[in-house]
């Protein structure tokens, strides 16, 4: 149940949780960290852009993880690049959340089998929150994978720590 | 100039340096000493009827029989003509001069081929890895490369 469902009736006052409050406000502005690092970036800057406008639910890329909530690891994860992914993550402050777009991120995609060089996936150096598969999505997946997120978040507890699925 | 001209000049001027040719091959091509490699190399930029001044690529070739090679796809951009050179050494001392002064492209191809096939360029100002990491374990083009089953606490393997 989202915080603005309510009506203003009687005055400007209007009750809810803390839980609901907090978690409305973070999946409102889920300020994303840019990586791009590969053809999945370009869907991603596709998302940006004014046709689909990933800025209406509160997405905005920002080029600093101590400024962003969610990391889309958009493209192929090198080993070389796999540490500074690492790195990233551990510089972003909590809470934080993955979204892993693209075969490549997910499983190693096309590289899975001569790979030498391409991490079989992101979510064996970082816990990843969302799974977008497609080679690469279409933005449209990529939205639909911030909703799911936004979705995610929504259901968050105070109470309950954060889980992993 | 055609190919056997650019053959019959190099085999007068460099003699044995010259070891093999196939000139009727799609991209007629000269086997070369990998020791002599630069000096015959600054001869056909140099030389007023070569003028071999744009090296197109080079790459690295691991032949599965004990050998590496080198390629190099040379043109002219002022004869508009166009030659292959090779260069063979063994895989347990892969030994080949570097070209890198006489074409400044051949500087960053030539990392790469080590970085793949761990060719040894030798006299190449900065030879380190230019694609994988630096503690990359082995050269993964060769043909007897086996992929690490760990790379720092990475499993690589799918």
């Amino acid at each position: 149940m989202g915080l603005l469902d309510y009506k203003f009736e009687n005055s400007n006052v209007f009750i809810t949780s803390v839980e609901n409050l907090l978690n409305w406000a973070r999946l409102s502005s889920l300020f994303q960290m840019q990586f791009g690092l590969a053809c999945c970036a370009i869907e991603m800057m596709a998302a940006s852009a004014s046709n689909f406008d990933i800025m209406r639910f509160g997405v905005i890329p920002r080029a600093t993880p101590r400024q962003t909530d969610v990391m889309i690891v958009a493209g192929t994860v090198t080993l070389k690049m796999a540490s500074r992914i690492k790195r990233l993550y551990d510089q972003m402050a909590e809470p934080r959340y993955v979204i892993s777009m693209g075969s490549c991120s997910n499983c190693g995609g096309p590289y899975w089998e001569h790979g030498y060089h391409v991490l079989k996936g992101v979510d064996r150096v970082i816990p990843v929150d969302v799974y977008v598969p497609g080679c690469p999505p279409r933005p449209e997946a990529l939205l639909e994978g911030i909703m799911k997120l936004q979705e995610k978040v929504r259901k968050e507890s105070l109470a309950r720590k954060k889980q992993i699925v | 100039m055609t190919p056997q001209e650019i053959h019959d000049g190099l085999k007068a001027k460099f003699g044995d340096a010259v070891v093999e040719a196939k000139l009727d091959a799609p991209q007629p091509w000269i086997r070369i000493a990998p020791n002599k490699m630069k000096s015959l190399c600054f001869f056909l930029r140099d030389d007023a009827s070569f003028q071999l001044d744009y090296m197109m690529c080079l790459s690295g070739v691991d032949y599965n029989d004990g050998n590496l090679g080198v390629v190099y796809h040379l043109f002219s951009m002022v004869h508009k003509h166009k030659i292959v050179l090779k260069a063979n050494c063994p895989k347990d001392n892969p030994l080949v001069q570097s070209v890198s002064e006489v074409w400044g492209t051949a500087n960053w191809h030539e990392r790469e081929a080590y970085d793949m096939f761990g060719i040894q360029f030798d006299g190449h100002p900065d030879l380190r890895r230019i694609l994988c990491p630096d503690d990359y374990p082995g050269f993964p083009l060769r043909k007897d490369f086996k992929v690490p089953e760990f790379y720092n606490g990475m499993k690589v393997p799918y």
